[in-house]
């Protein structure tokens, strides 16, 4: 299963965070601290596993941004890394060509689609299409409310002014 | 946007963050912004709402605290909209986790949505109960989620599974709950809910065994034709990686596969075509197709023994090692450790290749290696391994040396063929990672050395050469500073030389030479020196001839620092000056420590070995506690291993280790030509250093035995050491110091002082464990009982983490002190002692009465036994 997704930048920034097991706040940041340690200073020829406290954690590099995963002892790395992969994909597709900026200003679209992809730490979807039509559906619903809201507060608004 | 908002917007807020050149500027906008959105909470006005959760969340994930928009969540959830309820959860699954009683707050919230008629209301409801919820929830909610495995959108019906993965994860009672809805999801065509199905189905089979048994005979065979399926299917591009269809779904089939044909041959029988296939047919040039081979290789080991396939996993692990690619090689190491179980030959042919992995420039992959490496060792390679390792110990990184020179250690402790190539080997580790190697290691080596009596002169030498080269390398120093200290006239002596040895020329001064440098270091720790110090004062009688120098160096040691040191340094002098006579026979050689309860003992490491004397002459105790800075304790630690072979020596023992002196004899040398009372003044002279009164000096003695009760009025106990025939022998504190003399002058009678005698009872007894009382009074307080229990285990199994506990009613006062030990080994092979002072305040009139509870594990299960003490005896 995975445990924690963490997204940091060159860095060091936490671009992105979701923890499928219960860590406090104050593990969490001493987490973020100890693992960008680790892993920003790997060299780029070197495997893409630490071992660390236990568990394994996974991670690719893509450009700026480090995609990691902490994962059991006994899970498969490599699916992992293909997870990862998978995630990335669906971002580029969503974004266009995703890059660091996309997923600073937009980071709840980058949540969004997480939760699309993993539930309790374990793989949802393995179509990319699948996901990108059920984010698209929601963002439809959300972009209908706000067309509703805006109308009626426009409405609301000229009643005020006169 | 809304003209009735105020404040600035999400984008804006998040580039003033960006703007920021330095942390407090940031911490600054920060800060603003977190007031305006507490003002925007308190007006409660549901148009900002929306917003003010996003920006939390982002200040959230910079790492200030938020928790004041927890309730901000639970208010989007409850609102009717989409986009509302969208954003609420996403804060609810980031600001929030199981542990906060807040989280209850939304169970209502969450089965409206789960019954909600929009399904990606549902979605949203469904994936935050799967990300966050509690075992309370989990348990409210379950039938709700049961029911949606069910529904009729294929995407509720995957979320629904992993949600309830989760749900038995934390209740795995409502385990068989969802045996049925699991199963029929494994029906499915759909991927994501045929990849969520299978994975509640692995889930269910790890934590309930009989869905494990429905599934092995239910769905066995359809999980496989589903894996043959996507196996051969054409190309699909919805789910085509690199070449494979649907990796995902191949990884978690083969998951669930494993767990099925484990222990079932009829199910793994079944299995072995389709895992050859997968095996056979996988492309395995991209991380796919590898992804799918290491899981295979996985299920092939772990299923039922068909060995044709088990030579096709080990020839796919094999291909792995010599990949190019870091992370395969990194799986293949991690593989191979499993396979060694099975197939040890096949592993050992790889072996070269795992050696050079040792080396690898990747430290996850060198750990892995190693791992490997320690359980490829055998009889018959240890030696080519080992000069291996070592030879790679001198070139490896620093950080990598501590991991190594451990597994190095492991390996040549565990198969070492004989004793000189142990020392060699240990020499050589201490040489190049002394500095990484644990105290029980070196303790370990000075064991040995101590048994090897046809080595000592070898080793000292070997010793003594290497630390010439490496005197940076603290536990070589150590090593070797006691080696000198006991062996140094081998040293000087050149005896006992080896045919493999080179002669070597060292003058006495140069063996004085290394202790002084050790001693003087400016980098030595306090347990370097100490030891340097102890060996220099036997060196003081080895080497007459210029003692005169030694002496100086002890001296110099007046002026040390640590406390410790000054005191035993002017006591040293004191023995170099005064005692010339007894001094020889004081340094003589130690005893051969005892190897096998060294052995016994590090392996069940007690935390305080040395109380199975009956009076745990409390100086010792003193000493465990007061580790870091009495570091002769640590000497005496290793030395008291005499102590814990016969349980009831008494403590001169204790003082004979100390000093290295056999009392015994010394004191029989002079019981020929002096009274018998010359042994208590001998042991007074070394005592009392300086001057003859031992009563004016009572600290330095006390120090010299580490009496931890020195506020037990010391003088005390030296006045009965001084006088004959003492008549009040019979407090608390001199009985520590009693027992050390105890065994030199057979004048006082311990029985004799202690009060009234109360016979000891058996307080507890079950068909395990039993529980004996033994009671002393302290004269002077009749009120105070001191028990000593002694726990002895009557099963054939240890406890561990054994605990007593003791309650008493008002009118009495318990103490507890620590007990000796948390483990009970077996059948009575070992006993806990414990003290207890139980203060009676309504003494003669009420009896002692107790109640008492004791917890251990066993096998690893709890255990709880409880009883009551009322057979005390009378008048305590």
């Amino acid at each position: 299963m995975i445990h924690f997704v963490l997204l940091v930048s060159r860095q060091g920034k936490v671009r992105l965070t979701k923890w499928y097991s219960p860590y406090a706040q104050k593990e969490r940041s001493k987490v973020i601290r100890e693992l960008s340690g680790v892993i920003l200073n790997r060299g780029p020829k070197l495997c893409n596993f630490v071992e660390w406290r236990g568990y394994k954690v996974v991670y690719k590099r893509y450009a700026s941004l480090y995609f990691c995963m902490c994962i059991d002892q006994e899970d498969n790395e490599l699916e992992v890394l293909e997870i990862i992969h998978h995630y990335v994909e669906i971002l580029d597709r969503y974004f266009g060509s995703v890059c660091e900026l996309d997923l600073i200003f937009n980071f709840h679209k980058a949540y969004y689609i997480l939760d699309e992809l993993l539930i309790a730490g374990e793989l949802q979807e393995s179509s990319k299409k699948t996901v990108a039509r059920i984010i698209s559906a929601q963002d439809q619903l959300v972009e209908v409310a706000k067309e509703e809201a805006s109308s009626i507060s426009n409405i609301i608004a000229q009643a005020t002014n006169r | 946007m809304n003209p009735f908002s105020s404040g600035t917007r999400l984008r804006d807020m998040i580039r003033a963050i960006r703007a920021c050149k330095t942390a407090a500027e940031e911490r600054a906008v920060v800060r603003k912004e977190c007031a305006d959105i507490r003002a925007l909470i308190n007006e409660d006005d549901p148009h900002d709402r929306h917003r003010n959760l996003a920006k939390l969340m982002f200040i959230h994930m910079l790492g200030y605290p938020t928790h004041f928009g927890q309730m901000e969540c639970l208010k989007l959830i409850a609102s009717p909209g989409f986009p509302e309820k969208r954003i609420g959860y996403l804060g609810l699954m980031l600001l929030l986790d199981e542990r906060q009683e807040v989280l209850m707050l939304v169970t209502n919230s969450l089965k409206q949505d789960l019954n909600h008629s929009n399904q990606y209301v549902v979605g949203l409801a469904l994936c935050a109960l799967g990300n966050i919820c509690s075992a309370e929830m989990a348990r409210d909610l379950a039938p709700e989620v049961e029911r949606l495995i069910q529904f009729r959108d294929p995407n509720i019906r995957k979320k629904a599974a992993l949600c309830s993965t989760r749900i038995i994860r934390k209740v795995p009672d409502l385990a068989e709950n969802f045996v049925n809805a699991a199963a029929s999801l494994l029906k499915e065509k759909h991927h994501g809910v045929l990849i969520t199905g299978v994975q509640l189905c692995y889930e269910l089979c790890t934590i309930n065994d009989e869905a494990l048994e429905y599934f092995r005979t239910k769905c066995t065979e359809g999980l496989i034709k589903t894996l043959r399926d996507i196996t051969n299917s054409a190309y699909q591009p919805e789910y085509d990686v690199a070449g494979i269809t649907d990796p995902f779904l191949h990884i978690r089939l083969l998951r669930l596969l494993r767990v099925l044909g484990q222990g079932d041959a009829d199910a793994s029988d079944l299995m072995t075509d389709i895992l050859a296939q997968v095996a056979t047919k996988t492309e395995s040039n991209k991380n796919a197709g590898n992804a799918v081979l290491y899981e295979c290789v996985e299920t092939i080991m772990a299923i039922e023994d068909t060995n044709s396939l088990r030579v096709l996993a080990i020839n796919i692990l094999g291909r792995f090692l010599s990949n190019r690619d870091n992370n395969i090689r990194y799986v293949a190491l991690n593989m191979l450790m499993k396979a060694i179980t099975f197939d040890d030959q096949a592993v050992q042919r790889h072996r070269v290749t795992i050696l050079e992995c040792v080396k690898d420039p990747d430290a996850s992959i060198r750990k892995r290696a190693l791992e490997l490496v320690t359980l490829l060792v055998n009889e018959n390679n240890v030696t080519q391994l080992t000069k291996e390792l070592i030879d790679y110990l001198e070139i490896s990184d620093e950080d990598f040396k501590e991991d190594l020179s451990a597994k190095i250690c492991f390996i040549v402790e565990k198969f070492s063929p004989e004793k000189l190539w142990y020392i060699d080997q240990m020499l050589k580790v201490l040489c190049e990672a002394g500095k990484f190697v644990k105290d029980d290691v070196w303790h370990a080596l000075i064991v040995v050395i101590s048994n090897a009596s046809e080595l000592h002169g070898y080793t000292v030498r070997a010793l003594y050469k290497s630390v010439l080269t490496y005197s940076e390398q603290e536990t070589l120093v150590r090593v070797a500073v006691w080696c000198i200290g006991e062996y140094g006239d081998l040293l000087v002596n050149n005896v006992g030389m080896l045919g493999i040895e080179d002669p070597i020329t060292v003058t006495e001064s140069d063996a004085v030479d290394v202790i002084e440098d050790a001693i003087t270091r400016h980098n030595s720790d306090s347990t370097t020196k100490a030891m340097a110090l102890v060996a220099l004062l036997k060196l003081s009688s080895r080497f007459p001839s210029i003692s005169e120098r030694i002496k100086d160096i002890i001296v110099k040691q007046k002026g040390s620092l640590l406390l410790e040191m000054q005191q035993r340094a002017i006591e040293y002098n004191s023995i170099v000056d005064r005692h010339k006579n007894i001094r020889s026979s004081l340094v003589d050689r130690m005893p051969v420590l005892d190897e096998a309860t060294f052995n016994v003992r590090r392996a069940g490491s007690f935390p305080a070995s040395v109380s199975t004397m009956a009076k745990p002459s409390v100086s010792l105790q003193n000493g465990v506690e007061k580790l870091p800075v009495a570091p002769l304790v640590d000497l005496l630690d290793l030395d008291s291993d005499d102590i814990m072979a016969a349980p009831s020596p008494s403590g001169t023992d204790f003082l004979q280790d100390l000093l290295g002196v056999d009392l015994g004899s010394s004191s029989a040398q002079y019981g020929a030509t002096q009274a018998p009372k010359a042994g208590t003044d001998l042991l007074l002279d070394i005592l009392s250093i300086g001057t003859p009164s031992p009563a004016q000096n009572s600290t330095s003695s006390i120090g010299l035995l580490s009496i931890a009760d020195v506020n037990n009025n010391p003088s005390i106990a030296l006045d009965t050491l001084s006088s004959p025939a003492p008549p009040h022998v019979a407090t608390t504190s001199s009985t520590g110091m009693f027992d050390l003399l105890d065994g030199l002058s057979p004048s006082p009678s311990k029985e004799a002082t202690n009060g009234p005698a109360y016979a000891p009872i058996v307080a507890y007894e079950s068909s395990s464990l039993k529980i004996e009382f033994t009671f002393s009074k302290t004269p002077g307080n009749l009120q105070t009982t001191n028990v000593q229990a002694t726990f002895t285990n009557l099963s054939p199994n240890t406890f561990t983490d054994f605990i007593f506990q003791a309650a008493v009613p008002k009118f009495l006062q318990l103490h507890l002190d620590p007990a000796s030990s948390n483990t009970l080994l077996a059948s009575g092979s070992g006993a806990i002692t414990q003290n207890l002072r139980v203060t009676n305040s309504q003494q003669g009139k009420k009896s002692l009465v107790m109640r008492m509870r004791i917890g251990y594990k066993l096998n690893g299960k709890d255990v709880l036994e409880e009883g009551q003490v009322s057979n005390f005896p009378r008048g305590l």
